[in-house]
């Protein structure tokens, strides 16, 4: 897959959705394109975050290592972004991110992802927009999990 | 040294002055008769009575036109005579000055070596450096001159004078008779020029010295942003030095203007005086005219006294400021430096330390008359709070300080008494902070082993000449004669009897500091010329072959893109896909493969020219898109982009310059530009999508063409690949993966340097993989190494040399802790029967020692066991407890 693709591929996610092709050209130049095989770990919950990853085909599981073993909490799936809790707000990654089958994904190295999120407000909006969205979930999944016990 | 540049002269070159001299002395006859001849020739044989004829000269007979031709003959003759003369002895003079220069640059470098170490603070190597180079340089021009000018000059100008008196002495007292005045005016101002002189020289220095400190200084100078400050500061001393350089030339030229007007006051006494002789019939005009060429000869010689004496000021000046310097107070002496052992010194049985005192500059004590007696072999730790005099005792036993009293005895005989020889050898040293040598890791590591030529070279043939006319001429200047390029590796006391044994000593040191693993990394990039260690090469071979056995296991079959001779790969440059192989030397410039001729011609064979420079259009418009707002110091630049942000901007007016659908009319220069970039692009990488199959296929075809029809003069600048031999251009690691690391396939790297690992352990390669890392460069000062690096290489240079006693000064402190207790617990095992004395940085560390001095405010505070020291109330256990 060129590069073109690539940027046509990123259009997709409402997250670069209106940021202008130029921009997307050369977030898809300078980043990492990655092929995981199934099991294959893209980090691990509690290393230091460098990089977000954009799926571009396939599966990801994201699993939380508890006291009481290991929970699948979400999967991702193409055009979902993964990791970029970890470079936003430096601290550890909070999860582990594990290949359900093969994998591809665009690897987006922090010092870019900052430099397009600080040159493109649109970008951090809809950021903000899917973390508020994950909030939600989260508070929600605790809410029925409260309530069940 | 000699008080005065004439003292010290006359002691090492009075034989070559006496002969300049007497050289200048037997020219005088010849130069006499050579002012008389004119007279002869206009007076007697052109003007002369033909009734004269014919005269008598040395018992022939000579007619009018004959005797005219003699002398002319003859005045050729002394022409000749009188410039070989000039000739020989400036040739003499220039050797002379040259042997002196050698000798003081020599004797003055010799004294820098004998410096005692705290004269280094007030010091600078870049007030050193102009010293040693640039102000003493001048003075071996003098020194061919010092007494040699003054007699030939002053000879010459007594000759020409005694010729005028001769001849008229009214005339000659004309000549001559603002000379007074001359010698009146010139050194009065000449004395001023000459301090202004002086004080330029302390400018320039103290300018060589900034230059060096901000050269040194220059992370702090970006990260507080004081360049401005500095740019001003420089600016004012170079403000100074104008001011002092332009008062020099304007009393130089003014010294000048006013030699050079009392010097034509003379023609203007002989036209007027001389004039009206001739004029009167008082004199005649043959003595005139030889009168007038004689006082235009005598302007030379005057001249040139005046400008000797402009320089032997200079040089006094200069001699008498540079000796003042390398005469610092205990300085060590010569013998200090030179002495051989005289037998088994040892430093084994007693350490004895008495009323021991060191103080600073301004008198004030840093370490306060201690006494002790220790036995040896001993772990000896030495701990105390920061400037307790712990470092300066640790410095003090090595001595590389002198006490300013009292006394350190090893086996009852003085420190002070031992040349360098005896410490330099039997005791081993490393600071905070060791040095490291613009030099091979090999070289560093061994450095402590060369303290004499260990062999004798062989020389041969022009060879030989050249190294016997330099130990003759190094005798004469009072050089070294040692022989440099001599091997001076002293392998015997590290235990090893070969050189081949030298290598796993060395290993051996490195994995006591844990710098083994580092070696072997440099290994793995380093470089061997498989003609001199075809062993290693094939060895090398062998663990490609078992490589690729590995990579057949399905979970690392992706991780490398073999070379293969029939398929293109993908991992790789277009430019390494066609040429596949390594460059070797300039014929091929990676930058502008479209400029050379053969890349060009294998292109236009395959039919590929107009569509790689079509492709090279795409990617240069796609990255001027791409990085059309990047700017160009950014680090996207240096990491992704294949075109420098420099080229990108002339890419940029290339393309607005260049229509797309015309590219066969565009100029050549710009079609070469385009041509050469898409040899940049590797397609895995780049993913522009340019390169597709039948590009490819038919870069494959262009491989085999490019290597059919190379020119035989390019054979050697390509080294191809080949699966079964071993590639020469390229580093160990690339010669073992024999391929490409894939791009896309998570942690790659990781995962390849694992597996060549395993290889190289399953091969047993690791020791000479370390060894060919040992040739890795340092850099200057060691730059290409880390800062645990250089310190690690520091301690293992001092472990290999196999000391009687190894003093550490906070040698670990920089280091992480992991390897500061590895390297401790080694270093312990490795001098278990013999004296380690250990100035820590942490007392909680001398668990492992036998004894502990505790230092405080210079003095042993507290001495014994750890067992003893450890209880409540000791300074001991507050230190140690402080961590």
């Amino acid at each position: 897959m060129s590069i073109n693709e690539e940027v046509e591929l990123l259009r997709q996610i409402p997250l670069f959705a209106k940021i202008e092709p130029s921009k997307l050209k050369l977030l898809a130049f300078t980043s990492e394109r990655l092929k995981f095989k199934a099991d294959e770990e893209l980090f691990h919950q509690g290393d230091i975050g460098d990089s977000a990853y954009i799926v571009i085909g396939g599966q990801a599981d994201v699993i939380l290592s508890t006291d009481r073993g290991e929970v699948v909490v979400s999967t991702v799936k193409r055009n979902d972004i993964v990791g970029e809790v970890a470079i936003l707000c430096d601290v550890p990654r909070t999860a582990s991110v594990k290949a359900k089958e093969d994998l591809e994904v665009l690897k987006i190295s922090k010092d870019l992802f900052f430099r397009m999120i600080s040159e493109f407000p649109q970008m951090s909006v809809e950021i903000m927009r899917e973390l508020a969205a994950r909030l939600y979930r989260t508070t929600d999944q605790l809410m029925r999990a409260v309530s069940q016990n | 040294m000699e008080p005065t540049i004439y003292k010290y002269l006359l002691k090492y070159s009075k034989k070559q002055q006496v002969w300049l001299t007497v050289m200048a002395v037997l020219s005088f006859p010849f130069l006499y008769l050579f002012y008389e001849l004119p007279k002869m020739i206009i007076n007697d044989a052109i003007q002369g009575d033909p009734g004269d004829f014919p005269v008598e000269l040395f018992g022939y007979e000579l007619d009018h036109v004959p005797y005219l031709i003699t002398l002319c003959v003859a005045f050729l003759g002394l022409v000749v005579v009188n410039q070989g003369f000039k000739y020989y002895i400036n040739v003499y003079r220039g050797l002379t000055g040259e042997r002196m220069l050698r000798r003081l640059r020599y004797e003055l470098f010799g004294r820098v070596l004998r410096f005692p170490q705290p004269t280094f603070r007030n010091m600078s190597q870049g007030e050193i450096i102009p010293m040693v180079t640039a102000e003493v340089e001048p003075l071996g021009g003098f020194v061919g001159e010092a007494f040699s000018l003054p007699a030939f000059q002053g000879g010459t100008l007594l000759v020409i004078i005694g010729f005028l008196f001769y001849q008229n002495w009214m005339m000659a007292v004309a000549a001559i008779a603002l000379y007074p005045l001359q010698l009146y005016i010139i050194p009065r101002l000449q004395s001023k020029v000459n301090l202004l002189g002086k004080r330029r020289v302390k400018l320039v220095r103290s300018l060589s010295d900034r230059i060096g400190e901000t050269v040194q200084g220059v992370p702090e100078i970006h990260a507080h942003d004081t360049s401005q400050l500095e740019r001003a500061r420089f600016s004012a001393r170079l403000g100074e030095i104008f001011v002092v350089r332009y008062e020099i030339y304007r009393k130089k030229f003014f010294i000048k203007f006013l030699n050079n007007f009392i010097q034509q006051m003379g023609p203007f006494f002989f036209y007027s005086i001389g004039g009206y002789l001739v004029i009167t019939g008082g004199l005649e005009i043959g003595t005139l005219v030889a009168a007038i060429a004689a006082h235009k000869d005598l302007g030379a010689p005057w001249k040139e006294l005046l400008g000797f004496y402009q320089r032997q000021q200079d040089a006094r000046i200069k001699y008498e400021t540079v000796i003042t310097q390398f005469d610092p107070p205990g300085m060590r002496t010569v013998e200090h430096q030179e002495n051989d052992p005289s037998g088994d010194e040892t430093f084994s049985s007693t350490l004895a330390i008495s009323g021991l005192t060191l103080s600073d500059d301004q008198g004030e004590p840093i370490v306060n008359s201690i006494s002790a007696n220790l036995d040896l072999p001993s772990k000896i730790a030495i701990v105390g709070r920061p400037s307790s005099g712990k470092e300066e005792m640790g410095q003090l036993l090595a001595r590389l300080l002198d006490p300013t009293k009292g006394k350190i005895s090893y086996d009852d005989r003085g420190l002070e008494d031992m040349p360098e020889a005896i410490t330099g050898r039997r005791i081993a040293f490393v600071g905070q902070q060791g040095f490291i040598f613009n030099a091979s890791l090999s070289n560093n590591l061994y450095y402590g082993l060369k303290h004499r030529p260990q062999t004798t070279l062989e020389r041969e043939g022009e060879a030989a000449e050249q190294y016997s006319e330099f130990v003759e001429e190094a005798e004469l200047s009072g050089n070294s004669v040692m022989d440099s390029e001599a091997d001076w590796t002293d392998f015997s006391v590290t235990g090893a009897d070969s050189l081949d044994s030298l290598r796993l000593e060395g290993l051996r040191a490195l994995k006591i500091v844990g710098l083994d693993g580092d070696v072997y990394q440099f290994g793995l990039r380093g470089t061997i010329d498989p003609k001199s260690t075809p062993e290693l090469a094939n060895k090398i071979l062998t663990a490609r072959y078992s490589l690729r056995d590995r990579l057949t296991a399905p979970d690392v079959a992706d991780l490398i893109e073999t070379f293969d001779q029939e398929k293109y790969n993908h991992n790789a440059s277009v430019a390494e896909n066609l040429l596949f192989g390594n460059v070797v030397g300039d014929t091929f410039d990676m930058e502008a493969l479209g400029s050379n001729e053969h890349v060009v011609a294998v292109l236009d064979k395959i039919g590929l020219t107009e569509q790689m420079i079509e492709i090279g259009y795409a990617a240069a418009s796609t990255m001027a898109e791409i990085f059309a707002d990047v700017p160009s110091d950014h680090e996207l630049f240096q990491q992704y982009a294949f075109i420098s942000a420099d080229e990108l901007q002339d890419f940029q007016a290339l393309l607005t310059r260049v229509d797309r659908e015309k590219l066969v009319d565009a100029r050549d220069e710009d079609r070469k530009a385009l041509l050469s970039l898409p040899f940049k692009l590797v397609p895995a990488r780049h993913r522009l999508g340019l390169i597709d199959d039948a590009v490819m296929d038919k870069i494959l075809e262009g491989r085999k063409a490019f290597r059919e029809t190379l020119p035989q003069e390019m054979a050697n600048a390509v080294e191809f690949f080949d699966a079964e031999f071993y590639n020469s251009a390229s580093n160990l690691q690339d010669n073992i993966l024999f391929g490409k690391v894939a791009y896309g396939v998570p942690k790659a790297a990781d995962r390849i340097g694992e597996l060549i690992s395993e290889v190289i352990e399953t091969e047993g390669l690791y020791d000479s993989v370390a060894e060919v890392g040992m040739s890795y460069d340092a850099g200057i000062a060691g730059s290409r190494l880390s800062g645990a690096q250089r310190q690690k290489l520091a301690i293992a240079r001092a472990i290999v040399k196999r000391p009687d006693m190894l003093i550490l000064s906070e040698s670990t402190a920089a280091l992480d802790s992991a390897s500061q207790s590895i390297i401790m617990e080694n270093i312990l095992e490795e001098f278990a029967d013999r004296t380690l004395i250990w100035v820590l940085h942490r007392a909680d560390l001398a668990v492992h020692f036998d004894q502990v001095l505790v230092f405080d405010r210079g003095a042993i505070a507290e001495k014994g066991t750890v067992e003893s020291l450890d209880r409540e109330g000791t300074l001991f256990k507050e230190l140690a407890s402080d961590g």
